[in-house]
């Protein structure tokens, strides 16, 4: 497990840009269950929880870098800086939204920030990402390429084909794993032979790294040396973050179906946000004044996603066919 | 074309000249594969370009555009092609060489459900510039996973073109279009082509094929007979023993499976008042049932007769020579079918 950093070597503004990211994610997703259950929202996997995973990787990023994600993929949008507006607008189907509409919670893709996409099919996007990373080397730019996905995914052949791939050609590439326990309702434990997915990389000559995915100062250290890695040529890493879903898998699922309350309250109780807010406390970075005041801004910002979102039309019947081809006479 | 000098070329010579040219004009070009070179880093032991791809359409390549445009790859059909998407996402054009059709059902996931999907599921903001080429046919005792044709599976999916040429000269044209075209494309490429001769002048410089516009290679007023790739062939030839019983057949070779060329077929038998639609593929949801569906829907009134469809059986290829023999689209059958259709 690597270890903790100390924050002195981040500057205060990367300190609170990461704050504010956790938070700002944290706020839409709790929206996003409010428009659930008022029923203008069909349904999305929450990231509540994951939110450190994404703030730390992509805290070094530049916009020119891309991020791939998973169905649960919200934090990674934010954390990339795709509009929350656009964001929300897509959520509930309206045509100022990033997909115009057309894509929904598990598509999100916003180019011009990085963003290529959220991906519903678990483990598809493993071999873009590769893809990207192949692109990067060769139009010789040094651009990295992210990837996000869970446990589920990485019991998936297309995570091996990919590493070997971005291995042997040495290419920029990120491989993130979320461990959050649990393939919808299938735990790590049943799932995961060798019970380690990090030491996978092991077998391909890569690094393998597990780090808390609940502490965004951890995942900023070893975010920042797959980075180095990546833009220096070295080739991929395999990140392997351990953390935690508060809520079910999908919409209305209840996890007490398949973990107990004690163990959700043993994860909840290292809550990524109230850690780093302590830190930044004790540690003099922030009072708890400035803190207040990005939550604040958070949820002004997330209230006024939602009316945009709410307020903006739908698609016209016209984009029912559009945009399946760039040009099919 | 007038002015332009072509040459006799093999169908195989005439895609390696598409790649080729395309790889000198576009340095975004990459080629992909499983032995699209072959040997691969063994360029220093003397060891280089083994195969040139498994039927020699990438030969010669590595040595002019080396290793980083010409990418051999491992044997990981789902984990290239989902590269050759990302690739294609952002900034690069490729060439994936699948190798044999069937080999999509461990590639499906990034065919099907990415290269097909981004453009419209990310609202239009992103474009796959994507080509896949596949060989095809039966009748080189390859059987059941190595010879099938699989354009419905393909053809089938919105966001995929589907193109399929049926002689060197469209080969190179489609190659280049595929290539130069900013949505995914599916190119098949019959091995049975690879080992004809051809009568066809194929241009020294480069030039595309319009994706999406069939050609009548032969026009006649008697009957329409309907080719994709290779059955082109096979139609023309069924067309000149009609021609010795008296029959003017028509023989529209369709070129373009994604988008489908309807009007070129609908004239086609307005002008013929018959149809016999030949497809190497399986016949349940396909191609030829597709046609069949098009022309009773939008030309009933003027049909003489129903639709003829001469289709693979609803069976996979077998191995025995006697029985592959019988599995394949042969120019009786084609003649038997349009006899029944004209006396």
């Amino acid at each position: 497990m690597a270890t903790a950093t100390t924050s002195s070597a981040i500057t205060k503004d990367k300190l609170l840009w990461m704050y504010e990211t956790m938070v700002l994610i944290r706020k839409f997703e709790e929206q996003a269950r409010r428009e659930q259950d008022s029923g203008r929202l069909r349904g999305t996997h929450s990231a509540i929880g994951q939110e450190a995973v994404p703030t730390g990787i992509c805290a070094h990023l530049k916009d020119t870098d891309f991020v791939l994600g998973n169905h649960r993929s919200h934090h990674h949008c934010i954390a990339k800086g795709v509009d929350v507006n656009e964001m929300m607008a897509e959520l509930l189907g309206k045509v100022t939204g990033t997909n115009r509409g057309k894509g929904g919670t598990m598509h999100i893709a916003d180019i011009t920030k990085g963003m290529l996409g959220a991906n519903g099919v678990v483990g598809s996007n493993i071999p873009v990402a590769t893809g990207v990373g192949l692109s990067a080397k060769t139009r010789k730019t040094d651009q990295v390429s992210v990837v996000f996905f869970g446990d589920g995914a990485a019991q998936q052949g297309s995570l091996h084909e990919s590493i070997n791939l971005a291995a042997i050609w040495k290419l920029p590439v990120i491989y993130v794993c979320e461990n959050n326990r649990y393939a919808e309702s299938t735990p790590f434990e049943y799932s995961v032979a060798g019970g380690s997915i990090a030491n996978r990389a092991a077998g391909y000559g890569v690094p393998g790294v597990t780090v808390d995915g609940q502490n965004v100062l951890d995942m900023y250290e070893v975010g920042g040396e797959a980075v180095r890695r990546a833009r220096a040529g070295e080739g991929p890493t395999l990140i392997e973050a351990q953390t935690y879903r508060y809520f079910g898998h999908y919409g209305a699922d209840n996890p007490l179906g398949y973990r107990s309350k004690e163990e959700q309250d043993h994860y909840m109780s290292k809550d990524c946000i109230r850690q780093m807010r302590k830190h930044l406390t004790e540690s003099k970075f922030a009072t708890g004044a400035e803190l207040d005041a990005i939550d604040k801004d958070c949820h002004t910002r997330i209230e006024a996603a939602t009316k945009f979102g709410v307020d903006s039309p739908f698609p016209d019947l016209d984009e029912l066919t559009t945009d399946v081809y760039i040009k099919y006479p | 074309m007038a002015q332009t000098k072509t040459r006799n070329l093999t169908f195989v010579q005439a895609i390696n000249e598409g790649i080729r040219q395309e790889l000198e004009r576009d340095p975004n070009v990459i080629v992909m594969g499983v032995d699209v070179a072959g040997a691969a880093g063994k360029a220093d032991q003397g060891f280089i370009d083994h195969f040139g791809g498994s039927f020699g359409m990438t030969k010669g390549l590595i040595q002019k555009f080396g290793p980083e445009r010409i990418l051999d790859t491992p044997i990981a059909e789902n984990g290239f092609i989902g590269a050759g998407v990302g690739a294609a996402a952002t900034g690069l054009r490729p060439l994936v060489d699948l190798m044999f059709a069937g080999f999509v059902g461990v590639a499906g996931d990034q065919i099907f459900n990415n290269a097909a999907k981004m453009h419209y599921m990310f609202g239009g903001k992103v474009k796959i510039p994507l080509t896949i080429q596949c060989q095809t046919s039966a009748g080189h005792g390859s059987a059941a996973q190595h010879s099938e044709t699989l354009y419905a599976l393909f053809t089938h999916m919105p966001g995929l073109k589907c193109v399929v040429p049926s002689d060197p000269y469209t080969a190179k044209g489609l190659e280049i279009a595929a290539i130069r075209d900013d949505d995914p494309v599916i190119i098949f490429q019959s091995i049975t082509l690879m080992g004809m001769n051809f009568d066809v002048n194929v241009p020294e410089e480069p030039y595309t094929l319009p994706i999406g516009k069939a050609r009548i290679v032969k026009e006649g007023t008697d009957v329409t007979l309907i080719g994709i790739g290779l059955t082109t062939q096979i139609c023309l030839q069924a067309a000149k023993q009609l021609e010795k019983q008296g029959y003017s057949a028509e023989v529209v070779d369709l070129l373009s499976l994604s988008p489908l060329d309807e009007e070129a077929i609908l004239e086609s038998v307005r002008k013929t008042r018959k149809i016999v639609i030949t497809d190497e593929d399986y016949p349940r949801c396909s191609v030829s049932s597709d046609i069949s569906a098009l022309v009773a829907e939008q030309a009933f009134d003027i049909l003489d007769a129903p639709p003829v469809r001469v289709t693979a059986p609803h069976a996979s290829v077998p191995y025995s020579p006697v029985l592959e023999e019988a599995y394949l689209i042969s120019e009786t059958k084609v003649l038997q079918a349009a006899m029944s259709l004209l006396e």
